[in-house]
C-alpha cells in the first residue's frame, strides 16, 4: 500500500507515501500512525487520501500526536496529498 | 437500555403525555370556527401560547407555534431577510449553527444573497469579534447564532453577538433549541427558535418568537393560521403538550441540570483516563449542562455505536460513517478536531448515575476490542 518516492528532506518532499485512496476513516489515520516511524526523524509522510474525514482527521491527529501537518495538496483524480513530518 | 441521545430528542416528559392525551379529547376540533368544540380547542391553544410564552419571557402575541424546530428556524431566517431586502442581502451565521440554518443560508446565497460564515474556536465557540465585524457591514440584514452547540455542548457568545448587532441596528436570531426548558435565554435576541421535542415535549412543534418591533415577511404564500406566520391546521394537543413539558421542564431545570452537569464532568473526566489516544471536545466550563462529545482515535465510529447499541447504550455520533451524507459531521470540520470514533453523549431528564457508571465501564473494553479487531496497538 505504501511506496518511498524518494529521499529529498531539504524542500520538505515525501520520503514514505501512502495510498489511503478508497479507503474510509479511521483506516487513514491507522495507517499513518503505524508507518510514521518508516521515516527518519524530521521526514515527511505523504498520505493519500479521497475520504473528507481524512482531509480534516489527519491535521487534527498531528496536533494530538505532535508531529506537524505540512500541508493538504489537491490531487488531480480527487482527493489529497495530505503532507505530515514526524517530530519524534 | 440507557437513553444517551437527549440532544436528538428528549422522552416525552411524564406531564406531557397527560397534557397530550387529554388534549387529544378536548381540543381535536377547528381553533379557527365559532362554535363549543371550536373555541374550546382555541382556548387551548391560547392557554399553551400564553404559558410558553410566560416561560420564555416574551409576549403571547410575539409567539408562534410551527411545525417543528427547523420550520422555525427556515421561517425565521427567510421572513427576516425578506422583510429587511431594502436594507441589504447580508446574512451573518456561525459555522457550527445547526443545518437548517446553513441550508436557509444556502437558499439565501441561491437567491442571490451574500452569507458570511464566521468560523469558531477548538472548542466550538464562535469568534465574538469575527461576528461582530461581519455584522457591522454595510448591507447586513440578519444575524443568526445558536444557544448552544448541539454536538459539543459549548455555549455560544450571545450576549456580545446581541450587543454587536444592536449597534449595527441588525436583527439577531437565536436558535435555543438545545437549551430551551434547560437554561435562561440570553437578552438581547430579535427572533428566537425553539423545539418541542427537545425539551420532553412532543415531536411536531416548534416555536418561533418574533419581537414587536422586528421586521418580518412570510417567505411562504399567505396563510391565516398562527398570525399569517405560519400555515396549516395546527397541532392542538401536541401544542398543549409541548407548554406542559415546557413548564415542568423549567421548574425541575435547576435539579436536573446540577445531576446532568456533574455525571457530565464525570464523562468529561474520567474517559481520557480510562481509555488511551481519547480526545474530549468542546468548551469543559462553558457548556450546556447535558452535552459531552469525545472522539476515540482509530476507531469507526459506526461500530462502536452498534457495539453500545448492543450494550444496551442509545448513543449518536458526528463521525461519517454514521451520516446519511457520508460526510463528517461539519461541527467536528469546524473546531479542527478528530472526526471519527466520535461519541456524543446527551443526558436525558432523570438519567441515573449508576447508568453512566456503566457506560464508563462498559467503553473501555469496547474500544480497545475494536482497536484489536483493526490491528491497532495501544
Amino acid at each position: 500500500m505504501s511506496r518511498p518516492i524518494g529521499t529529498d528532506r531539504q524542500q520538505g518532499a515525501p520520503t514514505l507515501t501512502i495510498d489511503a485512496l478508497g479507503r474510509k476513516c479511521p483506516i487513514p489515520i491507522i495507517m499513518l500512525a503505524q508507518q510514521i516511524n518508516h521515516v527518519p526523524l524530521g521526514g515527511v509522510v505523504a498520505v493519500l487520501a479521497d475520504d473528507p474525514a481524512a482531509f480534516s482527521d489527519v491535521p487534527a491527529w498531528c496536533r494530538l500526536k505532535s508531529h506537524t501537518h505540512l500541508g493538504s495538496y489537491e490531487l488531480p483524480g480527487g482527493g489529497w496529498a495530505i503532507h505530515v513530518r514526524r517530530n519524534y | 437500555m440507557a437513553y444517551f441521545d437527549a440532544a436528538s430528542s428528549e422522552p416525552l416528559h411524564p406531564r406531557a403525555r397527560e397534557a397530550l392525551l387529554a388534549a387529544l379529547d378536548a381540543g381535536w376540533a377547528d381553533p379557527a370556527r365559532l362554535y363549543g368544540e371550536a373555541r374550546r380547542a382555541r382556548m387551548l391553544l391560547d392557554r399553551a401560547r400564553a404559558d410558553v410564552a410566560d416561560v420564555l419571557g416574551v409576549r403571547p402575541d410575539e409567539l408562534v407555534f410551527t411545525s417543528s424546530g427547523t420550520q422555525a428556524i427556515h421561517l425565521g431566517v427567510l421572513g427576516a431577510l425578506a422583510a429587511r431586502r431594502r436594507a441589504g442581502r447580508h446574512l451573518v451565521t456561525g459555522a457550527v449553527e445547526h443545518s437548517a440554518v446553513l441550508h436557509a443560508a444556502q437558499a439565501h446565497e441561491a437567491d442571490g444573497g451574500t452569507v458570511t460564515t464566521v468560523g469558531v474556536s477548538r472548542t466550538g465557540r464562535v469568534d465574538a469579534a469575527a461576528f461582530a465585524a461581519a455584522v457591522a457591514e454595510p448591507g447586513t440584514a440578519l444575524a443568526c447564532l445558536q444557544t448552544a452547540n448541539h454536538e459539543v455542548g459549548t455555549l455560544q457568545p450571545v450576549e456580545e453577538a446581541a450587543r454587536a448587532c444592536a449597534a449595527a441596528g441588525v436583527p439577531l436570531l437565536v436558535d435555543a433549541a438545545q437549551t430551551l426548558g434547560r437554561l435562561p435565554v440570553p437578552p438581547g435576541w430579535s427572533l428566537l427558535t425553539g423545539s418541542a421535542h427537545k425539551w420532553g415535549g412532543p415531536a411536531g412543534v416548534g416555536v418561533l418568537v418574533i419581537r414587536k418591533g422586528t421586521r418580518w415577511r412570510s417567505p411562504l404564500p399567505e396563510d391565516e393560521r398562527e398570525r399569517g406566520r405560519v400555515p396549516g391546521f395546527e397541532n392542538v394537543p401536541a401544542v398543549v403538550a409541548a407548554a406542559a413539558a415546557l413548564r415542568a421542564r423549567a421548574e425541575e431545570a435547576e435539579e436536573e441540570n446540577r445531576r446532568a452537569s456533574a455525571l457530565v464532568d464525570r464523562i468529561r473526566e474520567l474517559v481520557p483516563r480510562l481509555i488511551p489516544d481519547v480526545e474530549v471536545v468542546g468548551d469543559p466550563v462553558d457548556r450546556a449542562p447535558h452535552i459531552v462529545t469525545f472522539s476515540c482515535l482509530y476507531v469507526a465510529g459506526e461500530a462502536l455505536l452498534t457495539e453500545l447499541d448492543k450494550a444496551g447504550f442509545a448513543i449518536s455520533s458526528g463521525s461519517s460513517c454514521t451520516a446519511s451524507t457520508l460526510r463528517p459531521s461539519h461541527v467536528l470540520e469546524a473546531m479542527g478536531v478528530i472526526t471519527h470514533g466520535n461519541v456524543r453523549v446527551s443526558l436525558p431528564r432523570g438519567v441515573s448515575a449508576a447508568d453512566v457508571d456503566r457506560f464508563l465501564q462498559v467503553l473501555p473494553p469496547l474500544v480497545r476490542r475494536i482497536r484489536e479487531e483493526a490491528g491497532v496497538m495501544s
